[in-house]
């Protein structure tokens, strides 16, 4: 029985025993759904072999919007027990694993999984390609990012959570402060999904420099398709370092290695520095596509071109330099003198001033535009003031000498959520709602989208703005409870009233889907938001080989000139189209992947180097497999593109 | 597939040169990956917890043997890579046949390396530095693991399908990967065993 034993959770409670039987029962249930509508085949051929970036990129949506409720359960759950003082509903140690995993969950299984679905939907679209440059690629970063966020969900059944922190910090994550395999579980979890994230770098720079269609120069591209560009690149090189140091972490932990210990010559604060060398990077990759979708959207309702194209870009590429130069402000105050410090805070402060640059960009767009407020406009709206709260307490903890009194206080918790809810979350609702008609063929429901956007930014207001005057009174973050004499109770209690208003404003929008797949008229035509850019040129629904003729691009806003200027956008005839072949082999790869995992986190050897085996042969396979792909012949496209034009 | 004939094999479809750009930038994030280890190495390289440290461990000859194999099989690839555009498919399977063979060879080099550290007392859990030390060295030893395999996959297509655009692209970015793996050994040869040993 001892081989067993490794899996019970070490803090059961009725809450998790639930959770396993719900696991159970949706699994069922699936499997159950699946067999009695015969939607097997279905599924095999149309979503797990596909390699269409329109369907992988609606995958990784899906897979957001679950990670985005996993994540908020979590987060009510936390400003539950912290509402009042002294409250019993979480013990220590689960408040310590629900905070580690919503912070890993939402961002690294939310928010990254969010850019990926608009990245992966729209820039192929947006630069005139047929598909990405490495399909097949693109896929298989789909299911490893899938199966690492699976791998990870499941800890809190099999084993236990990590409970370090989304940061993870050693010796804290070593095996004499974490036990359990919890921690095993966030340096294999996110080995997995990083490597797909990786790959997807790799691919979308790829995609962006080669395949822009004929006439689009790097200084005619939309300014999402800037952005992923920048995106991808940090991606490509902040990637690496997390590699490494998850691997000398799990190594620490399962080979008794000596790189994070604090005995023979292991360093801990060589973990911290190297996962902040990943790790500011890494909310660039996240802001960065969130900047280039609120452009998109301010431009279009504000019926104006966007104002500072080159200064936009400049701007994006100077904050992507800087975002690997700044690492050590989340430790100002674990002694690396002051000298390293000044030169920190320093290169903290300048980052201001290109995100500065791109505020005034969007407000000197808005500026005599004939502004239009759909739901996308107005999360936009909300974000301008919002973020630039956010920014404005960055710089504020950017000052090394003053961070020794925010350091670990629930100011820094409110600083980050203030430019990661209305930064990066809001961007991706305005976006979701944004592309939704380009993605299902139909628009959410304009109002129930208003009110989504206001209690989302109510709520956010009451829960997060009282965050900073306890964080100054000297809350500590990550601490379960507090006694009734520090004063925090009331604020908490209004934080905790704030979350409950933003889970409501999700539960709208998950109210708004429902309504507007029963309600919503599918009688819109392919440009609905009367855009500027090469996306809404296509149909609705996007046909496979999304342009039938290669698009002639002369401006930044090709498509606005063709509908105003009478640009000829589509010139020539019809020729047959090459498209690349499904394939199940990244799916498998994904579940191999998935139980190597699972075997590491364990350390159950034979399956982990079985597993090992059968990835390489996956790889080997692979390099021996003569794929072509097919062609689409000129009759196949003319029967398609007529019959679309006819639904629109 | 459309082929443009003013171009080398393997840059003659737009799949290919795809994929070669593709690769260069997997190779900038491969920078990435032995750069942070090198980092940790130069961090961690004095913290050997009274354990053996580099002057004690590294001995110049077999490391000289490890230097002059990989170096020879780098050059043996560039040959391949000539030979492979000049249409020459008999030699240029020779050469990567010889590159694989000096790959072989510094494994096996360095496996024996690997066996007189663990015999000196340096095993993976002594120390931070003896961690590092073969964390960084164990690393390149992988990648030319799988170069051996990927390499003698390449073959064995050029050998059934013979020089086509595909197998062509596939072989010069063998070759790209090859080079970069002795370029990384240099950095390892200057600044973790001549280093180590001044």
């Amino acid at each position: 029985m001892d081989f067993f034993d490794r899996f019970a959770i070490p803090h059961p409670s009725p809450v998790i025993y639930a959770s396993m039987v719900a696991i159970g029962l949706t699994v069922l249930a699936i499997i159950a759904g699946l067999s009695y509508f015969k939607k097997w085949g279905y599924l095999w051929r149309e979503w797990l072999t596909t390699v269409d970036h329109k369907r992988i990129g609606i995958m990784y949506l899906i897979s957001a919007l679950l990670m985005l409720f996993r994540g908020g359960v979590d987060a009510i759950m936390l400003r539950a027990q912290l509402a009042t003082p002294e409250a019993k509903l979480l013990d220590a140690q689960h408040y310590n694993e629900i905070f580690s995993t919503h912070g890993v969950v939402m961002i690294l299984f939310m928010a990254m999984p969010f850019i990926m679905a608009l990245m992966n939907f729209v820039v192929p679209l947006q630069i005139g390609a047929r598909d990405v440059a490495f399909p097949r690629l693109n896929a298989l970063s789909f299911w490893l990012f899938f199966m690492g966020a699976m791998l990870f969900n499941i800890s809190f059944v099999i084993g236990g959570s990590p409970d370090a922190g989304w940061t993870s910090y050693f010796p804290l994550a070593g095996n004499e402060f974490s036990e359990s395999v919890g921690t095993n579980y966030y340096m294999i979890a996110i080995q997995i999904a990083g490597i797909g994230t990786l790959l997807t770098g790799i691919n979308f720079m790829t995609t962006i420099l080669k395949m822009r269609a004929p006439g689009m120069t790097l200084m005619k591209m939309p300014m999402f398709t800037w952005s992923s560009l920048v995106a991808n690149l940090i991606i490509v090189f902040a990637f690496p370092v997390l590699t490494v140091a998850l691997a000398m972490g799990t190594m620490d932990r399962l080979f008794g290695t000596h790189f994070f210990t604090t005995d023979n010559g292991g360093m801990d604060m060589l973990w911290a520095n190297l996962f902040w060398v990943w790790g500011h990077p890494e909310v660039y990759i996240l802001i960065l596509p969130s900047f280039g979708i609120y452009s998109e959207i301010i431009s279009t309702f504000a019926r104006r071109n966007l104002y500072g194209y080159k200064s936009m870009v400049y701007s994006m590429v100077v904050i992507a330099a800087y975002s690997f130069l700044v690492w050590a402000h989340h430790f100002f105050t674990m002694g690396q003198g002051a000298l390293t410090n000044s030169i920190f805070s320093i290169t903290t402060m300048a980052i201001a001033v290109p995100t500065g640059v791109k505020i005034f960009n969007w407000l000197f767009t808005l500026y005599k535009g004939k502004i239009e407020m759909t739901t996308p406009m107005l999360y936009s709206m909300l974000f301008i003031p919002l973020f630039t709260i956010g920014g404005v307490t960055g710089v504020m903890l950017a000052m090394s000498a003053a961070d020794y009194q925010y350091h670990n206080t629930m100011f820094l918790v409110a600083h980050f959520h203030n430019v990661i809810i209305p930064g990066v979350v809001f961007a991706m609702l305005a976006g979701l709602t944004y592309y939704w008609p380009k993605m299902f063929g139909f628009m959410l429901n304009e109002k129930l989208g208003k009110w989504t956007a206001w209690l989302l930014s109510i709520g956010f207001l009451l829960a997060f703005m009282p965050m900073y005057i306890t964080g100054l009174d000297g809350q500590a973050r990550r601490m379960y409870t507090y006694s009734e004499s520090t004063g925090f109770g009331p604020w908490n209690m209004v934080s905790f009233i704030g979350a409950a208003i933003m889970a409501v404003g999700f539960a709208v929008l998950v109210y708004n889907v429902y309504y507007s797949v029963r309600y919503a008229s599918r009688n819109i035509s392919s440009d609905p938001w009367d855009a500027r850019t090469l996306e809404w040129a296509t149909h609705t629904p996007v046909p496979e080989y999304n342009f039938a003729q290669v698009p002639q691009i002369d401006s930044i806003e090709t498509f606005w000139d063709a509908k105003k200027k009478g640009h000829v956008l589509f010139k020539g005839k019809y020729e047959k189209i090459h498209m690349p072949n499904n394939s199940g082999m990244p799916f498998i790869m994904g579940c191999i992947f998935f139980a190597w995992g699972f075997s590491f986190v364990f350390g159950i050897w034979v399956p982990l180097i079985l597993t090992t085996i059968g990835i390489f042969i996956c790889m080997a396979l692979r390099s021996f497999e003569n794929d072509h792909g097919h062609y689409i012949s000129v009759e196949e496209i003319e029967e398609t593109e007529t019959k679309l034009r006819g639904a629109n | 597939m459309k082929i443009d004939n003013s171009l080398p094999l393997e840059y003659s479809t737009e799949e290919n040169r795809l994929k070669i750009l593709g690769f260069w930038i997997f190779l900038g994030a491969e920078i990435m990956l032995f750069g942070t280890l090198f980092a940790s190495y130069f961090t961690l390289v004095d913290r050997t917890a009274g354990g053996p440290n580099g002057m004690h461990l590294f001995e110049i000859g077999p490391v000289l043997i490890e230097t002059f194999l990989l170096l020879a099989s780098s050059f043996t690839i560039g040959l391949g890579i000539h030979a492979m555009r000049l249409g020459r498919r008999k030699a240029m399977m020779t050469f990567f046949g010889i590159t694989l063979l000096l790959g072989l060879g510094f494994l096996s080099v360095e496996i024996y390396d690997f066996i007189m550290y663990v015999h000196e007392g340096a095993t993976i859990q002594t120390s931070a530095f003896t961690s590092i030390l073969f964390t960084t060295l164990g690393t390149h030893g992988a990648h030319v693991t799988l170069g051996l395999f990927w390499g003698l996959f390449i073959i064995l297509q050029v050998k059934k399908r013979g020089l086509t655009p595909e197998t062509a692209n596939k072989s010069f970015i063998f070759s790209l990967y090859w080079h970069f793996l002795d370029v990384v050994w240099i950095f390892i040869f200057s600044f973790i065993y001549l280093k180590g040993m001044m």
